[in-house]
């Protein structure tokens, strides 16, 4: 079953056209990622599925909901969480508040004004954002001020937080971008354990072994155009993808 | 560190401060502050600061227009007093409302925008309203004279009683000048700080915080942080509506100065000087610049020479000549040179310098606790 249909999507800046006529589909329950050499329009390929940008032309499907001219929050509140290219966190507050805020917007909406109860008489909330902690194991940090994190700290806080909102589409820019070589492990391994949740996964991503540790199907994307589909195996020996990538020297 | 008080541990801290607020006659009289009308501004500004933090402190959203509000609660209030009588109970509850309303409208407007341009946005507005208030709207606001109760307003509940004295407000029978008056404006500074301790310990108040640490994230969480900042934006005008009818309520006179953009800039300074984001810090930035305000500007010529009579002749002269610039009109200028050590040497205002003092004290005790993780205290 689909979950995301991308369909006719195109996307300029001025004269350069950064999506052509992009089609595009995520199976339900799937790894799948998006990769191609730098400039190929993989981040403004994303920022319009999550609608930080708006495409000029083609419709964005999210099972029957047009996601098409909806707010950031609004896609949100529907089941997509997005993690970013460098962790967008709370960085003055505590790990677990962290976890507590997207908790609480995925139980409570965009808006609720309670000026007078007290947060930390919420046992439900609590509960379930020092659990989520607990899987990604920051739990014993979660009084820490998260911006003093390690990076890979971070990027474990953030999936901890799309996580808590149990998303039905999970959107990861770049996951392992600026990672020592341990943390990417630590982050690949966490990936693929949450993958036993069934969440969906969109994942952009550079870095080859990540993507062939991770995904179940691979679309390359050069020049704002899709030039291959396939399982991770036939993409590698793909000679389409290889030129992309300048003769192949990364793969 | 205070950074998560259990409830219990949060109505022994509210408990502590009622009787430290309650008590302030007794405690600040030596050191020249345990008069009515000084310490009626600690509470009048000290609650206008509690309001202005909750915007600031938690939203990082600052305002340079509050004391539009200050104003339309004071206009608000003296109405009250020429239309309905001189209890101060209705004039408080009309003041909160309008000041609401007008906070509502301009925060619409300008929460379209963050930063320095917000900043901006606010600080027109406010001198828009002082000019208006000045010129324009002269009958409601009696101009540059500034609007007072008169023998011959209306005064609805108790117009029919004669009294040949000066119109003062009185609550059935308690006349809120002196102590009287310093209690009201305690009780409400009280009421007020309750209100702020709830909200900063809210899901309302964890939203705040989500707006200054990262909008960008709160979007893609599924929050609208607009709603948030609205709503904080129009408390925090409540808040300083209610301030500005404090004012008229011990000296029942409003005048359009009241909204120009140094009041909006002091309660900036108090808020900065205190300790932004904190509980106690406005109150305490509020109360030192009121304090100076009053105690080095009483200063003058003769004073400083007894103080610094013990000196040789030849030193007194010019010791006497240069402090004199810091005292008297030239009170600002210790305002200032303090402002300028607090925000280099101590960035958290007050309450970071009291924070670390702790820490020094909890370190010496007991040696053997691990270094925790440190937040500003509240």
């Amino acid at each position: 079953m689909e979950i995301l249909r991308v369909e006719g999507v195109n996307k300029s800046f001025g004269g350069l056209r950064a999506l052509n006529n992009v089609n595009f589909s995520v199976e339900q329950g799937t790894v799948h990622a998006i990769i191609g050499p730098n400039g190929a329009g993989k981040s403004t390929f994303l920022n319009c599925m999550i609608g930080r940008l708006a495409p000029d032309t083609g419709s964005v499907m999210f099972g029957d909901i047009s996601l098409t001219g909806m707010k950031p929050y609004e896609i949100n509140q529907v089941g997509v969480s997005r993690v970013f290219q460098t962790p967008e966190i709370f960085s003055e507050l505590s790990l677990l508040d962290n976890v507590v805020i997207p908790t609480m917007a995925k139980r409570d909406g965009t808006f609720s004004l309670r000026p007078f109860k007290r947060l930390d008489r919420d046992a439900e909330i609590q509960d379930k954002a020092l659990h989520m902690l607990e899987d990604v194991g920051l739990a014993e940090k979660k009084d820490v001020i998260s911006g003093s994190l390690s990076r890979g700290d971070k990027r474990r806080l953030e999936l901890a937080m799309c996580l808590s909102q149990d998303p039905k589409l999970l959107l990861l820019d770049e996951p392992t971008a600026g990672m020592s070589r341990a943390d990417t492990n630590n982050t690949i391994d966490l990936l693929k354990r949450i993958a036993d949740r069934g969440i969906t996964k969109v994942v952009i991503e550079h870095d080859m072994h990540v993507v062939f540790s991770l995904a179940d199907k691979v679309t390359v994307l050069a020049q704002g155009t899709i030039i291959a589909e396939g399982k991770p195996a036939d993409i590698k020996g793909d000679p389409r993808v290889q030129e992309a990538y300048l003769g192949g020297a990364h793969l | 560190m205070t950074t998560k008080l259990s409830p219990t541990g949060d109505l022994i801290f509210f408990a502590v401060f009622a009787v430290a607020v309650l008590t302030m006659p007794v405690w600040l009289a030596p050191v020249g502050a345990g008069y009515p009308d000084l310490l009626q501004k600690f509470a009048i500004f000290g609650l206008f600061a509690t309001g202005f933090n909750l915007l600031f402190g938690l939203t990082g959203y600052l305002s340079f227009g509050h004391a539009a509000f200050l104003g339309v609660g004071s206009y608000t209030a003296v109405w009250s007093f020429k239309l309905l009588g001189m209890n101060p109970i209705p004039a408080a509850i009309l003041a909160v409302a309008t000041s609401g309303v007008f906070a509502l409208a301009i925060g619409y407007v300008s929460l379209r925008r963050s930063g320095i341009y917000f900043s901006i946005l606010t600080l027109a507005f406010a001198q828009m309203s002082y000019n208006l208030a000045y010129s324009v709207l002269t009958p409601i606001t009696n101009g540059e004279t500034g609007l007072r109760v008169l023998q011959s307003d209306p005064r609805l509940f108790d117009g029919a009683s004669e009294s040949t004295g000066p119109l003062i407000s009185n609550l059935f029978g308690v006349e809120m000048t002196g102590w009287g008056g310093f209690y009201f404006c305690a009780v409400v500074l009280l009421v007020g700080f309750f209100i702020a301790q709830r909200i900063f310990r809210s899901p309302f108040g964890i939203m705040l915080r989500a707006v200054k640490t990262n909008q960008n994230r709160m979007t893609y969480t599924g929050l609208n942080p607009r709603p948030y900042t609205l709503a904080v934006f129009v408390i925090s005008g409540m808040y300083a509506g209610l301030a500005g009818a404090l004012m008229c309520i011990t000296d029942p006179l409003a005048g359009a100065e009241r909204m120009q953009w140094t009041a909006s800039g002091e309660v900036v300074l108090m808020t900065i000087l205190g300790g932004a984001g904190t509980l106690l810090g406005p109150i305490f930035g509020a109360a030192l610049i009121k304090y100076f305000e009053n105690i080095f500007s009483a200063f003058n010529e003769q004073t400083l020479h007894e103080i610094f009579s013990f000196l040789p002749d030849f030193l007194e002269a010019p010791v006497v000549s240069i402090a004199g610039l810091f005292v008297g009109e030239g009170w600002h200028l210790t305002l200032g040179v303090l402002f300028m050590l607090i925000v280099i040497f101590l960035p958290g205002g007050i309450m970071e310098g009291v924070s670390r003092i702790g820490r020094l004290f909890k370190r010496g005790s007991s040696k053997a606790e691990p270094n925790r993780q440190t937040a500003p205290a509240e």
